[in-house]
């Protein structure tokens, strides 16, 4: 039979002096004081604020490190003067022994942790924008050296990465460049009417889509559905060893393995935008069927009059670039994460909120650079 | 226990003195066509220490799994502590979970924590100490695994592999386990780290008298360790008995195995302390 944990107390006054004999009883141990650490604590600290106390921990049944540091801890970290303990309890307290020394260092407060923190932060984006602008270089100097000698190219994943970055991104691209489409067209519409200005539907939805909205949509799903994926992918071969298991075997990784990310994004953007702002349009034209009456035919025939081409071209063109810049990010970032979850997480939403940024930013340079180029007024 | 207690002790016996830790009962596993496993049954007792053997792809890693409640087997029950994991509610499958410590193979630190809170995790869940103890009792842990305490700050990821062992075993041993599972102790380890990581194991064995179940390749460790060993081959436990036993069966496992080269110099090694009679009284 095992006993629950108790504490005994015994008072005798002998000679004027008080004294206070303890008998610890039962199993102390972690699974019978799991129950009741809390009372047992407090019981013992009382019992053990007496003078005089002698301890009788013979009739303990069972007793581990957690009974036997309860104990301790209640004897304020050292052996009392009367003790009874059994021989095999012995080596608890006696590991427990080393223990009492411990000094924990009180942490210092950085009033100027702020300040700090700024300009860490500082420093930080500064060698961010470093490493990347190094990672272009390099990527140059690749290109050129793959120019020169265009059979040793990394053809082959290439190809794939387009497929796993195009093709297979067509259909949520698809989707949501649609419900974009018929949002968009909608309230557009609602404020048209309003004005009677119904046929200018057809330059609001074109502009606005082929332009500006088709390349932006377009490039924040890929940013977070592939740029995520080649950071955690790189992140993953950096502490798997991948990289330098690469570089041992004399193959460049940012040959084999950033650049045709780089080459197949900059590659399936301006494709993807295409479908996307295609699709968008499609959106619009039944919406604006619906809603102003104006024939799915009658937009198609309206749009090549309304949006000049070189819209087209501005689009293809921020695909290329916005691709080329949403890869770069997420390779950077897949670069720098350490070995352990928790900067492969962060290092992950780094990449993709930079990215999605990186790319507005992008966008509003191309919108300052381009301001009077295709927008043909009436 | 044999130690004379000096007062007669009034609440009757303490422990039923032997009793199996796990129960494994025709225990099949399938993967596909591919059976694994075929009708085993096994037993460890308190205080052994068990080694499983067996070349790769004998289901060593498999079976401490499903000992573990990690993977179910196709057929058959696994008993610890005589409860079986695999029907048992959650609650009873929590309090065994809360009896043994396992040692991963990679450590399995959580590398988001920092090494005192990585041994500290078990303690806080059971949510009934404080701070202070729960700061004395890392310290202990760490003290005892001989780490430290300047480390106790440290991420996982700025550890020697050695570190992450000791570390992973003194959280492992937090919650005064009775059972611990160990898989490849030694794997990754050098020479010299892995022999007194051994020692460690060894001498926490005798001291806290847990039961041991690993997995190890490394043929210093298992004759340095091992009371029991289980061979696994042929699908089932081909033999489970004491090494100098072992060594004695007549199959081509156990002749690659314990008696080429690199087993032979081990056994020879290691001759003195592993094939002496068993010390009597020995803290088990």
């Amino acid at each position: 039979m095992i006993h629950e944990p108790k504490v005994r107390e015994v008072r005798g006054g002998s000679g004027g002096e008080e004294a206070l004999a303890i008998t610890l009883i039962g199993a102390w141990d972690i699974r019978s004081l799991e129950r009741q650490a809390r009372a047992l604590q407090q019981t013992l600290r009382g019992s053990a604020s007496a003078r005089q106390v002698r301890w009788d921990l013979s009739r303990v049944q069972r007793l581990d490190h957690i009974g036997a540091l309860l104990i301790w801890r209640a004897w304020g970290k050292k052996r009392p003067a009367q003790i009874e303990l059994r021989p095999e309890h012995e080596i608890f307290f006696a590991n427990l022994e080393g223990t009492g020394t411990l000094v924990s260092g009180r942490r210092r407060i950085d009033s100027f942790a702020p300040v700090r923190a700024i300009g860490q932060w500082i420093l930080e984006a500064g060698e961010h924008v470093a490493d990347i602008v190094r990672l272009l270089g390099q990527m140059l100097i690749d290109s050129v050296l793959l120019l020169r000698r265009p059979a040793r190219g990394p053809w082959r994943e290439i190809s794939a990465s387009v497929y796993r970055i195009g093709t297979q991104a067509l259909g949520i691209t698809a989707a949501v460049g649609f419900l974009i489409g018929i949002v968009l067209s909608y309230l557009s519409s609602e404020q048209l009417k309003a004005f009677g200005a119904n046929v200018f539907i057809v330059n609001i939805l074109g502009i606005g889509i082929i332009r500006e909205l088709g390349p932006v949509i377009c490039a924040v799903l890929v940013a977070g559905r592939s740029g995520s994926a080649i950071t955690a992918q790189l992140g993953v071969m950096r502490v798997t060893e991948e990289l330098d298991a690469l570089a041992v075997m004399g193959i460049p990784y940012t040959v084999r393995l950033i650049l045709p990310k780089v080459v197949a994004l900059s590659i399936a953007m301006p494709l993807l935008i295409l479908w996307t702002s295609g699709i968008a349009l499609i959106g619009g034209a039944i919406s604006a069927n619906l809603q102003l009456g104006i024939s799915v035919p009658q937009f198609l025939i309206g749009l090549p009059a309304a949006v000049p081409t070189v819209n087209l071209w501005l689009g293809v063109g921020k695909g290329v670039v916005f691709g080329a810049l949403i890869a770069l990010v997420a390779c950077h970032f897949g670069l720098r994460i350490k070995p352990n979850t928790e900067s492969l997480g962060a290092g992950t939403t780094n990449s993709v909120v930079t990215s999605i940024t990186t790319v507005i930013l992008a966008d509003a340079v191309f919108a300052v650079l381009f301001n009077d180029v295709g927008i043909s007024l009436l | 226990m044999q130690t004379p207690v000096t007062e007669p002790v009034t609440e009757a016996v303490i422990d039923p003195v032997i009793h199996p830790v796990i129960q494994i009962e025709g225990l099949w596993t399938q993967f596909d066509d591919l059976v694994v496993h075929r009708d085993l049954s096994m037993e460890v007792m308190t205080g052994e220490v068990v080694s499983l053997v067996g070349g790769s792809g004998s289901g060593k890693t498999t079976l401490m799994r499903q000992m573990l409640g990690l993977e179910m087997p196709t057929r058959g029950s696994v008993k610890i502590f005589g409860i079986s994991l695999h029907d048992s509610p959650a609650h009873t499958l929590k309090k065994i979970r809360k009896r043994w410590g396992v040692l991963f193979q990679q450590g399995a630190l959580y590398s988001a924590l920092s090494v005192f809170d990585n041994i500290a995790l078990a303690l806080r869940e059971l949510r009934v100490f404080d701070e202070g103890f729960i700061r004395d009792m890392v310290m202990l842990k760490l003290d005892m695994v001989g780490i430290e305490r300047r480390h106790a700050g440290k991420m996982p990821a700025d550890l020697s592999g050695g570190m992450v062992k000791r570390i992973a075993l003194a959280r492992a041993l937090v919650l005064e386990p009775e059972l611990v599972f160990l898989d490849e102790p030694t794997a990754g380890l050098d020479p010299d780290r892995s022999e007194s990581f051994v020692r460690l194991i060894d001498s926490l064995h005798e001291r806290l008298g847990f039961t041991v179940v690993m997995v190890t390749h490394d043929l210093d460790t298992l004759v340095s360790l091992s009371d029991k060993v289980a061979v696994l081959a042929d699908q089932r436990v081909l033999v489970y008995a004491p090494l100098e036993a072992v060594v004695r069966v007549d199959h081509p496992f156990i002749r690659s195995f314990f008696l080429g080269d690199r087993g032979l110099r081990a056994l020879s090694a290691a001759k003195e302390p592993a094939f002496a009679p068993a010390l009597p009284g020995a803290v088990r």
